[in-house]
């Protein structure tokens, strides 16, 4: 569905991302793992079409992606809940969630798309007038999550929907991952907490200071002596 | 800076402290029979013996209202009954009181000032004085009520209906007698004793009450406003003086609103936003009939706004194509820059360099006034009885323009449009990501925004008789701006208040003008400091200023549980 070849982004003259490739087959959860800086959310600002790329190539259900912009690659199909969640915090919880059918313009399913966000996380439905800003951290992840999805994308792709949640509500929203991609959903997932991430993707790449060092499938990279070293803090 | 008096105090005195009170107010009250001055030069002539100036007239409302407020509660808790807790009280008697007093002094100062020396006031200011001293030294000392539960009071519609209808009659009246007042000091003191009345009314609730009422009423406040607006000609009496400040208030608003889209809605900061006015003034002011024309070609006036919008968001779209790309501050540089290129090239096009388009600095004078289907705005008729000058009808003019921004600008502020701006204002990236064509959209803001401006502009050209390029200065769009901040960012209503005063107050106070830029610059220092989101707050906005605002939560809260309470017929959970 998404192939990424060679792929290099730079910022100013310092290159971010070093011609790195990989591929999500529909249906999947790919999931890219790395610490701080190793250019993931880069990976994904690119796709989504707000970095340019210096070389390489992006191809999305079989055309060339890259070089589109930003707002024609929503059209397309691809949604990304950014990193740091970026609501509107002003907003209302109703209107974030219409911005995010902001490419759309079939009444009557967003609002049946809006009452399907209300219904995974009834606590927006009950606040749904409030501002962005009020919410907590997690119910704010939910609002991000829920924003994104109301797109109705094909490719949904996550910047660390864990980040500064507790155990509890990363449970809570690793589940509603799941679900999302039962619901015929491919994901693309950037996260810290490799543990969470891993146990839910059928396919995982490790990336280190711009560049891939090495992929499996999700359960043999929770296996992964170099995984486990440096990811799940075993020794 | 503020008094703390213990609650055991407040208990201990709180009966000489209300005597005292209303020894102050009925001092006050007794006082507009006696002279303020000697000699009759100062404010409205309040030198007299038992005949009450217009202004001193109006100035009693403020004592009889704490007079009220403190006489009426000594009928005892239990004949009050429930209205008791409903009216503050004893805090609006204080609030009354300070403000009375300020008005006392500014009035007591101007008739120094204009008079030349305090020897020049007379028994009645001294009696309004310490009347008002006392007043406002008691009263502090009485118990603080609590929360004034009036907005909650259920209210039949058509008692809510009358509440806007007075409240608009008021603003009428308070309107049209600050601007009959020739006299500054006078003005002030007026201008004193309205915020002093603004703030009692807030304080004892009838303000949230106007406020829900207007929300439950929301096409007949609407009604009601425009009335009020389009009543005021009437008021004047065929005098031109008013009516030409009133009429360029409102150019100035509509111009105002314009930039309200830009910075307001789409937070991008335009200085430079008086060349799109200009630009309609040059292109009405060169398609008119005036023998200073450099084109043969004229339009009927219909189409002349259409060309001068079009002229106007057509420069729009020039700066704003290579600008709009970068980031917030660039805009600004640029933007400066090109207003001041704007009135620099208006100044050369004199036919010298380049084609003679503007007569250079000497602009293009005597354009005649507008003709509308066999309608003359210059002539003077009789409506009602009352005389109805030149300025009457392009104040109406304008006012008509006003209400179609307004329309389009409501229309567009809840729609997917408005939405995809405030989602670039609040965060430009995210709105990106999720979709949002950002650069178009900031390109139609600022288009449209020119466009409003050059409509203003083509009015204000006929409205002026003649344009020059030295109308056009940066300061002008500092006050365009000023003004949009000053009221509040993103609001119809405060943007509106914010041009009036920005456009009133120099016109008012003209002994004042050398210094008309150290009182702006003060009072924006006052504002950001105290009231950041602007007179009126975006209800999105205010958010902003108020990040993680303990209190302003419980407030949002507490107004949500009244508005509530008062929607549903069983009220509950406020009986202390």
């Amino acid at each position: 569905m998404l192939e990424v070849k060679d792929m290099v982004v730079a910022y100013g003259r310092v290159n971010a991302v070093k011609g790195i490739s990989f591929t999500v087959e529909e249906g999947q959860i790919v999931t890219l793992l790395g610490t701080n800086g190793a250019g993931k959310s880069t990976t994904l600002r690119a796709v989504s079409g707000l970095l340019k790329l210096v070389s390489g190539e992006i191809w999305f259900q079989g055309a060339r992606l890259d070089g589109t912009p930003a707002h024609r690659v929503v059209e397309l199909g691809i949604a990304q809940s950014p990193e740091g969640r970026r609501l509107f915090r002003q907003m209302t919880v109703e209107d974030n969630l219409k911005l995010g059918a902001y490419s759309r313009r079939d009444t009557a399913a967003i609002r049946s798309d809006m009452d399907r966000v209300y219904d995974l996380f009834p606590v927006l439905g009950s606040r749904r007038s409030e501002p962005a800003g009020l919410f907590s951290g997690g119910e704010q992840q939910m609002l991000a999550i829920g924003r994104a999805m109301m797109s109705r994308p094909k490719l949904l792709m996550l910047d660390e929907p864990s980040m500064g949640l507790s155990p509890i509500m990363t449970q809570t929203i690793m589940k509603t991952i799941r679900d999302l991609q039962a619901d015929g959903v491919t994901i693309l997932l950037v996260e810290q907490n490799a543990q969470a991430a891993l146990s839910l993707a059928d396919r995982g790449y490790v990336l280190e200071v711009g560049q891939i060092m090495f992929s499996d499938t999700g359960r043999n990279l929770l296996g992964d002596d170099r995984v486990k070293l440096t990811y799940l803090g075993a020794d | 800076m503020r008094v703390i008096i213990s609650d055991e105090t407040k208990v201990r005195f709180r009966y000489p402290a209300r005597a005292v009170g209303i020894v102050g107010a009925v001092l006050m009250i007794v006082s507009i029979f006696l002279p303020w001055s000697y000699g009759s030069g100062a404010l409205d002539d309040v030198g007299f013996y038992g005949a009450p100036s217009p202004l001193q007239f109006a100035f009693v409302v403020l004592p009889v209202l704490i007079l009220l407020l403190l006489a009426i509660p000594l009928v005892g808790k239990q004949r009050l009954g429930q209205w008791a807790k409903t009216v503050a009280w004893n805090t609006s008697a204080k609030t009354a009181s300070l403000a009375t007093l300020a008005t006392v002094l500014i009035g007591l100062a101007a008739i120094a000032i204009e008079l030349k020396g305090l020897v020049n006031i007379d028994v009645g200011g001294f009696t309004a004085l310490v009347g008002a001293l006392l007043a406002a030294v008691a009263t502090p000392f009485l118990p603080d009520s609590p929360e004034p539960t009036l907005a909650r009071v259920k209210s039949p519609t058509w008692l809510q209906i009358l509440g806007i209808v007075l409240m608009m009659a008021g603003v009428l009246f308070a309107a049209a007698f600050a601007l009959n007042q020739t006299d500054a000091g006078a003005f002030l003191t007026f201008v004193a004793f309205l915020v002093g009345v603004v703030l009692v009314l807030r304080q004892l609730g009838v303000m949230a009450w106007i406020g829900i009422a207007g929300a439950n009423n929301n096409r007949v406040l609407v009604l009601a406003a425009f009335a009020t607006a389009f009543a005021f000609p009437f008021t004047q009496n065929g005098s031109d003086a008013n009516m030409s400040i009133a009429s360029q208030v409102l150019i100035f608003a509509a111009a105002a609103l314009g930039l309200n889209i830009v910075v307001g809605l789409v937070g991008l900061l335009d200085l430079g936003y008086i060349a799109f006015l200009g630009a309609g003034a040059f292109t009405a002011a060169i398609l008119s009939e005036s023998a200073f024309s450099t084109l043969d070609f004229h339009p009927p006036f219909i189409v002349v706004v259409l060309i001068s919008g079009t002229v106007a968001s057509l420069l729009g779209l020039l700066i704003g194509a290579p600008t709009l790309r970068v980031s917030g501050d660039y805009l600004a540089i640029v933007t400066l820059a090109f207003g001041e290129i704007f009135r620099i090239t208006m100044n050369n096009l004199d036919g010298n360099d380049g084609p003679n388009l503007t007569n250079g600095s000497n602009g293009i004078p005597g354009i005649p006034d507008l003709e509308f289907l066999g309608f003359n705005f210059g002539d003077a008729h009789v409506i009602f009885g009352v005389d109805i000058g030149r300025f009457a009808n392009y104040y109406w003019l304008m006012l008509l323009v006003i209400a179609l921004i307004i329309v389009v600008f409501m229309n567009l502020n809840y729609s997917r449009i408005g939405r995809g701006w405030v989602a670039i204002r609040e965060d430009e990236l995210a709105a990106e990501a999720m979709g949002v064509n950002t650069f178009a959209l900031k390109l139609l803001a600022f288009a449209g925004g020119a466009f409003l401006a050059g409509v203003a502009g083509a009015v204000k050209a006929h409205h002026d008789v003649s344009v020059t390029p030295d109308q056009y200065v940066f300061l002008e769009s500092a006050f365009l701006l000023a003004a949009v901040v000053l009221g509040g960012m993103g609001t119809v209503v405060g943007v509106l208040i914010g041009a009036t005063i920005l456009k009133l107050l120099p016109e008012k106070l003209r002994f004042f003008s050398d210094y008309r830029l150290l009182l702006f610059g003060l009072l924006m220092v006052v504002m950001m400091q105290f009231r950041p989101e602007g007179i009126v707050a975006d209800e999105r906005r205010q958010m902003e200023f108020h990040d993680e605002d303990e209190e302003l939560a419980e407030e949002i809260e507490e107004e949500l549980i009244s508005h509530h309470a008062h929607l549903n017929p069983e009220r509950r959970g406020f009986d202390l």
